[in-house]
């Protein structure tokens, strides 16, 4: 049986998408609560550390089975109308995208190890440390980290602007085709 | 020579007689007293940097041993700056009002070849518990090199109270490694 030409993402696409959306934009939150709270808090804080790297991993795991899904599954197109220039500009920052969803958990795993503290995945599973402890190199990592946390925000921030600017005033499907439950308009 | 130097002199002569064994030159800068402990199941290392060690030990005679150990608790490196502020505080070590803890042995046996076992008093945060640890014996170039491992339960000291003394957080179990190296007498 011949399927007709995708007009909308895939429901696991759909899914991943908006999961990995709704865990970044959480654990960038946490990440900036946690840092602030003084030790003398309790081990609240060591808490929120280790759910902030868990997070982090479980973010890297999903990203990954997300290019996989991505490489493998042809997206539906860019709607007719569109420039090359805008063409050309959504494929940079979705790729930019993919690469920061990476690079973010990354630079996160390399600066905890740095700092000299494994990671260990729900507390049983250890993460091996690529980089023994080194006080300079955590704190280059720790500013990688944060620096590319703000890109990312500002990559996403651009990709909600533009995804807006599709839907109200292209009048579009590019944003419903990624909705969950909604029905592209024709 | 005054006759009152001539009597030091012979009473020091015959100390060697006298003692139980000579007293070694522990090499502080090669000793070492660390521990790990399990933050959220992830093993961190600390160590303290400053400590006096007096050992007397004769292989022939290791029931004659003797040991002595007098921690500063503010040289603690718990594994990370903010750690070292918190730990020194009074829910943990209360370093202002307990500057020191304390090993002094009562028994020494062989356990058979370079294993040894040895029995004491240690005192931390003004609480004095018995323990046991084995150790080994073992020349390194013209050195004597003493090294153990023990587990003690922080929280039979008070080390870690109030909302520290959840062992979910902080494990209860505290892993002591020792390393004394002695120099050769001159």
């Amino acid at each position: 049986m011949f399927e007709t030409r995708r007009t909308r993402y895939h429901g696991v696409a759909i899914a991943l998408h908006w999961l990995i959306a709704l865990a970044i934009a959480a654990n960038f939150a946490l990440g900036l609560y946690m840092t602030e709270l003084p030790l003398s808090a309790g081990p609240i804080k060591l808490k929120l550390y280790s759910y902030h790297k868990w997070a982090g991993v479980t973010i890297f795991a999903l990203v990954l089975l997300r290019i996989v899904w991505r490489a493998t599954h042809r997206p539906p197109d860019m709607p007719p109308g569109m420039a090359l220039w805008e063409r050309t500009a959504a494929g940079v920052a979705h790729i930019v995208l993919y690469g920061l969803t990476l690079a973010v958990p990354l630079t996160g795993w390399l600066f905890s190890s740095a700092k000299g503290f494994q990671t260990v995945y729900f507390g049983v599973l250890p993460i091996p440390d690529l980089l023994s402890k080194d006080a300079l190199l955590a704190d280059l990592l720790h500013g990688a980290h944060e620096n590319l946390n703000w890109l990312l925000a500002a990559v996403v921030l651009l990709h909600v602007a533009a995804a807006l600017k599709h839907h109200l005033i292209s009048r579009d499907d590019v944003l419903s085709r990624m909705l969950p439950l909604v029905r592209p308009r024709n | 020579m005054r006759p009152a130097l001539t009597r030091l002199a012979a009473i020091a002569a015959l100390l060697p007689a006298v003692a139980w064994a000579e007293p070694l030159a522990v090499d502080l800068g090669k000793s070492e007293i660390a521990f790990v402990s399990t933050q959220m199941g992830v093993p961190v290392d600390g160590k303290f940097k400053k400590f006096a060690a007096q050992v007397e030990f004769d292989a022939k005679k290791p029931e004659t041993a003797k040991v002595r150990l007098d921690v500063t608790i503010a040289s603690i490196d718990a594994g990370s700056d903010e750690a070292n502020g918190e730990v020194v505080g009074k829910n943990w070590l209360s370093a202002a009002k307990f500057p020191q803890a304390t090993f002094v042995s009562s028994a020494v046996k062989g356990l058979g070849g370079n294993r040894y076992e040895v029995t004491g008093q240690m005192t931390i945060k003004g609480k004095t518990l018995p323990i046991t640890t084995p150790f080994t014996l073992r020349a390194q170039g013209a050195s004597q090199v003493f090294e153990g491992t023990f587990v003690m339960k922080r929280n039979e000291f008070g080390i870690g109270e109030g909302p520290w003394a959840d062992p979910e957080t902080v494990a209860n179990e505290i892993k002591v490694r020792f390393r004394l190296v002695a120099n050769p007498a001159k």
